[in-house]
């Protein structure tokens, strides 16, 4: 498959490439890895007339810790997240998640800015954001903006970045005492978008019950989601399979499966309830552990 | 739409071309510089088969613009052997009937060979796990495996025996 036809250009800094994107308003498109770009290009479901390649820019692919958060680029890729030890040992969810994106090839170019970016439905990261309660920082030439990721992913391959801004960077905050995390996906085979994608954040109060929630699916409805309600519906329950059964009900209740090659609507609504639950499971297991 | 002029360091040799932004790296490979032994299996950056390294990583060549390497060292399966010598997981690929139609060979080795220089010795379902984006359409995972098992153990002794030869000079 050959895509259409674009100009494309490299800039060397983000002010340059902030430049290009306001005078190309509409027109230009920012590309990164292009494992999530180009496939689109070659079915022409997106046609650029202009790609602007940042795989120059210095200074967006760190992973830092703040005493406040922890600061990802853009440009950091699937893998260089995966075998980040601090940040995966805080967040087992990001490492859960990073390791099952795609396979090496895609984590070696594959970055946690395209993937967001480009808010795939079915993608692992959205969710992983969204139960961490996240925050995606965006820029342009006016300046920069700190976008929550609840709110962030409003549509199929539709976000809060403008035509003239480029994400340059991921905050999830600190894990408070008594916390852990998972994501479990389940997939078709190897490396598959997920049928259905679960992150789960939890922490335990001195009390032994659920002191906060955050949970998130991906793949079952227009975008990746908040489960708010499994989240009230947990939070000052004592961790247990009934505990995680209510919450799946709930999340449930906010899915909206569409059936595809993935399988049918109401096989996909009893998995949303299954894989809600062995990844709740999983994370308190991993409380209880610490 | 401009083409642009483009120099990529394909296995240690400086190669240039004028390529419209849209072609893909795997056909800059096969169509400008004659390399065909990247394959093009399903171009959907699902099989594979189009795996080359590039500035030291992995990638599928299907899914990445001639124009994004332009600068970068590429390294394909003609890159492999060495003064007439069989790089050693091509002599496994060889020695363990590694391949059956062979379509997925490039890749399979250049994915393996990337997995070992990031992990000389995995386990057998970490060489599983590394080669999870190469598909072999025959099913010969069995004897790839076996393959890669070979090339890595003979990759470590050569290692070992260059460090010895250091150690003795």
């Amino acid at each position: 498959m050959i895509p259409g036809q674009f100009d494309y250009v490299r800039p060397g800094s983000l002010d340059e490439a902030l430049r290009i994107l306001k005078d190309r308003e509409g027109e230009a498109k920012i590309l990164s890895g292009g494992y999530s770009l180009l496939p689109l290009l070659k079915l022409r479901l997106a046609q650029p007339a202009l790609l602007v390649d940042i795989q120059g820019l210095a200074g967006l692919d760190g992973i830092i810790r703040t005493d406040d958060d922890w600061r990802i680029g853009a440009r950091a890729t699937h893998r260089s997240i995966l075998e980040h030890d601090g940040l995966g040992t805080e967040h087992p969810v990001i490492r859960d998640a990073a390791g099952g994106i795609g396979d090496q090839q895609v984590r070696n170019w594959g970055t946690i800015g395209g993937s967001i970016a480009h808010a795939d439905p079915s993608s692992d990261w959205p969710a992983v954001l969204l139960a961490l309660r996240g925050t995606v920082v965006v820029r342009s030439l006016e300046g920069e903006r700190a976008l929550p990721a609840r709110g962030f992913f409003v549509d199929t391959f539709q976000t809060g970045i403008d035509a003239s801004e480029v994400l340059t960077e991921v905050r999830v905050p600190h894990a408070a005492p008594g916390t852990a995390s998972a994501y479990v996906k389940l997939e078709r085979r190897a490396g598959d978008f997920a049928t259905v994608g679960v992150a789960a954040v939890l922490q335990l109060g001195a009390d032994g019950r659920i002191a906060s929630a955050g949970i998130a699916l991906t793949a079952v409805n227009d975008a990746p989601f908040a489960a708010t309600d499994a989240e009230a519906a947990i939070v000052g329950q004592a961790p247990g399979d009934d505990t995680w059964v209510a919450a799946a009900a709930a999340a449930a209740g906010q899915a909206r499966p569409v059936g595809d090659s993935h399988g049918p609507a109401d096989y996909k609504a009893a998995m949303v309830r299954e894989i809600t639950v062995r990844a709740l499971r999983k994370a308190a297991s991993r409380a209880l552990d610490a | 739409m401009t083409t642009q002029h483009i120099t990529v360091t394909v296995n240690g040799q400086a190669r240039e071309a004028d390529v419209e932004p849209r072609l893909l790296l795997v056909h800059l490979l096969r169509d400008e510089f004659g390399l065909t032994g990247t394959h093009t299996g399903c171009d959907t950056s699902n099989c594979g088969a189009c795996t080359v390294h590039v500035d030291g990583r992995s990638a599928k060549s299907c899914t990445m613009l001639a124009v994004q390497a332009n600068g970068a060292e590429v390294r394909t399966i003609e890159g492999m052997e060495q003064g007439g010598k069989l790089h050693p997981l091509q002599q496994a690929f060889w020695d363990q009937h590694g391949l059956q139609c062979g379509f997925c060979t490039p890749g399979m080795i250049m994915q393996s060979a990337h997995l070992l220089e990031q992990n000389p010795d995995p386990t057998e379902d970490e060489i599983r796990e590394g080669i999870a984006g190469n598909l072999c359409r025959c099913t010969g995972y069995v004897n790839i495996v076996k393959a890669i098992q070979q090339g890595a153990a003979e990759l470590r002794s050569a290692e070992t025996a260059t460090e010895a030869g250091a150690a003795s000079a």
